[in-house]
């Protein structure tokens, strides 16, 4: 997937003049912050699982070489197929040979976002097979060509007249005269069309939230039901999922399940937890003939040992976008590359490079929502800052802000000077300020000023201000 | 070098981590006692208390529930189920043991159909192997005499449970499945089911019925 973060700036504009994003990005608020804060009031023992679930993940990443080859062994020996993939290309070049394999036209996808990362339907396309898309949200997005904007809300971005000018426009083999006007129309109308594609499919491929060591298993938690028809109808089943998925037991699954599902949607439990192990058994009467897992790495390993080992704890619940304000203002797409929010101004520096997804995690009032909301606890505004710091040691931000920050720096290692100047500057700026106390235009600052103002200084410095309210409460005492 | 071996030693690189015993030990030490974490006081209850939670959970989950005294009336309670929704009187289940020991002909009208769902079926009948009281969520086993594909297909699932089958938590039926199918095994698929299925895709508009079950109806056997 092209990676068009270097122009967050340009992609925010234009999001925050876009009236139907701005309509529908509503939805975001009012669909996900009740419900989770109400799923975790309803238990008591939430903060305690927040802490078991992130001693999980800690221990599995110190172990994880042990981890994964612990879990190949069980997958290998209840019948199924391990590959390791080094980088996304790796990835789709073993998903293709599975498929010419077994001569595959058609695909059912249940919902990955390590898809998307390997950009693997385009590349399917091209090479002749189809990839139906059968979460509803994904859907959508794949009719209007485009990709998810919210990591388990894909299609949160739009209206539902725009999902139903889109069916129109596909489903052309349905009476135009239907009636699509209300959500329900429009799932039914999926629905109908979709289970066709389950039966058609050959090779059916989903993500996966967890793989547990303990027995080979991989799991996916859906709502919808459609990641199962997509493994339980074709004759392959194909798990793409990270190395970071692996978990070492069912308990330990069980333990960031609990977490997981309120924390995405305020449910006490997803609809569907589905726990895979290898192919059907012989005397199954369904499931698939062949399970295959493709393990991704794809710069995950290097995040390992350094201070960005904890993003790899994420069970990509969304829960940081949903309370995130520069999210709330301009949606998934501007952040220009798979994994948006919070989450993605981490993930992606990460994953694409700072020199790309640079603007990211400076796109961030560091208002600390994402990180108080973390099932997992990544401290996600601290991450932000080190890529902060990598961008400014490498002097990849705009002159303006690098020499803004040593100009600062300067003064700010020199206390007697910095009091100096701004005990003589504050006073000026007062005047400056006017009557209104407010720039409407600074030197330097044009990117502040343009879309607000800037209150001016009242004339005495922070310093001065706390000298003389020590001064009165040591003059209190008795 | 094979992709393996270069993404295990990144990793182990990474963290600065030898093929030390220390290690090792402490993964397979986990892996063998599978140590359960933080469970929650609400589902820690007597039986009876137990399944009434379960009933509740999954009521609030947008099941329907209804509860027997025996495995007896359960078909009149399938009937029950068709005849207030207007559908017709045929099911089909697979040729689960607790199934089949149900009296299914003291139902002459119910016709019952066996084997795995083509997608024609109106309604399944499936019997969960345990429930969770914690969140009302239902656990099938897959198996010869077990589809996976009646889970998903039929608009209806109506799911029979023996009361004595609810348990506590998520980590009682871990613990109960490693008991069923021996230490790191696993059938091909184990479903845990909590409500219809639903979707809030559109506008975030909660909906019942995606691509599963539109409803899911759940008869508990207390005798």
């Amino acid at each position: 997937m092209l990676v068009t973060s270097p122009a967050f700036k340009d992609n925010a504009r234009e999001a925050l003049a876009d009236r139907q994003l701005q309509k529908a990005l509503g939805n975001v608020r009012a669909g996900f912050i009740d419900k989770r804060r109400k799923a975790v009031e309803a238990l008591p023992e939430f903060d305690a699982l927040r802490d078991s679930a992130r001693a999980i993940k800690d221990h599995t990443l110190a172990h994880l070489d042990l981890y994964l080859a612990a879990y190949e062994e069980k997958v290998t020996a209840s019948g199924g197929h391990v590959h390791w993939a080094e980088t996304a290309a790796d990835a789709r070049g073993i998903i293709l040979d599975i498929c010419r394999k077994h001569d595959a036209r058609v695909v059912a996808k249940g919902k990955s976002m390590i898809t998307e990362e390997t950009a693997l339907n385009d590349f399917l396309e091209a090479s002749g097979i189809r990839p139906v898309e059968t979460d509803l949200g994904e859907y959508i997005i794949q009719l209007r060509g485009e990709h998810p904007s919210h990591i388990i809300a894909p299609a949160v971005h739009l209206n539902k007249e725009q999902v139903e000018a889109d069916f129109r426009r596909v489903h052309t083999d349905l009476p135009p005269g239907r009636d699509l006007s209300d959500p329900a129309s429009l799932l039914g109308e999926a629905r109908r069309v979709l289970r066709k594609q389950y039966f058609e499919a050959d090779v059916g491929i989903t993500g996966a939230n967890f793989l547990v060591a303990e027995t080979g298993s991989s799991i996916i938690v859906t709502n919808e039901g459609n990641g199962d028809l997509s493994q339980v109808l074709p004759r392959v089943h194909i798990v793409v999922a990270s190395i970071e998925k692996v978990v070492p037991t069912l308990e330990d699954a069980s333990q960031i399940l609990r977490v997981l599902a309120r924390s995405a949607t305020g449910q006490e439990m997803s609809v569907y937890t589905t726990v895979s192990t290898g192919p059907r058994r012989p005397g199954d009467p369904d499931g698939p003939d062949e399970y295959h897992v493709v393990l991704l790495d794809n710069g995950r390993s290097s995040m390992l040992g350094t201070e960005f080992q904890e993003m790899l704890r994420c069970i990509r619940c969304g829960a940081c976008m949903n309370h995130c304000p520069v999210y709330h203002a301009v949606g998934g797409h501007a952040y220009g590359w798979v994994y948006p929010g919070p989450m993605g101004a981490v993930l992606t520096p990460s994953l694409v490079g700072v020199e790309k997804a640079g603007h990211l995690p400076n796109a961030s009032t560091f208002c600390g929502r994402c990180e108080s909301v973390c099932p997992m606890k990544i401290p996600l505004p601290k991450m932000m800052r080190h890529w902060r710091e990598r961008e400014f040691e490498r002097g990849l931000n705009p002159a303006v802000a690098r020499y803004g920050l040593k100009f600062w720096a300067w003064f700010a290692k020199r206390p007697a000077v910095y009091r100096l100047a701004t005990y003589l500057g504050m006073p000026l700026m007062a005047v400056a300020g006017g009557t209104r106390r407010r720039f409407r235009f600074l030197p330097f600052a044009g990117g502040w000023t343009k879309y607000r103002d800037l209150p001016a200084p009242q004339g005495r410095t922070f310093m001065q201000q706390w000298r003389d309210r020590d001064h009165v409460r040591e003059g209190a005492r008795p | 070098m094979s992709a393996r071996e270069a993404i295990l030693g990144k990793v182990r690189k990474s963290l600065g981590a030898g093929e030390d015993n220390v290690r090792l030990e402490e993964v397979w030490d986990r892996l063998m006692k599978a140590p359960r974490g933080v469970t929650p006081r609400r589902a820690q209850l007597d039986p009876a208390a137990r399944v009434a939670l379960f009933c509740e959970m999954a009521k609030n989950a947008a099941a329907s529930v209804v509860r027997v005294a025996d495995g007896a009336a359960v078909p009149a309670a399938v009937a029950d189920y068709l005849r207030a929704r207007n559908l017709a009187q045929s099911v089909r289940m697979g040729g689960d043991r607790r199934l089949r020991n149900i009296p299914w002909v003291t139902q002459r009208a119910l016709q019952v159909r066996h084997g795995p769902s083509d997608g024609e079926d109106e309604v399944a009948v499936s019997h969960a192997s345990a429930g969770i009281a914690e969140t009302g969520t239902l656990v099938l086993w897959s198996g010869k005499d077990n589809p996976t594909t009646l889970n998903f297909l039929p608009d209806h699932h109506i799911v029979v449970i023996d009361a004595a089958d609810v348990a506590a938590d998520l980590e009682a039926v871990m613990a109960l499945t490693r008991q069923r199918f021996g230490k790191g095994d696993m059938p091909r698929t184990v479903n845990f089911i909590t409500g219809p299925s639903r979707s809030g895709d559109i506008e975030q508009t909660l909906l019942l019925g995606a691509h599963g079950p539109r409803a899911l109806h759940i008869v508990v056997v207390d005798g």
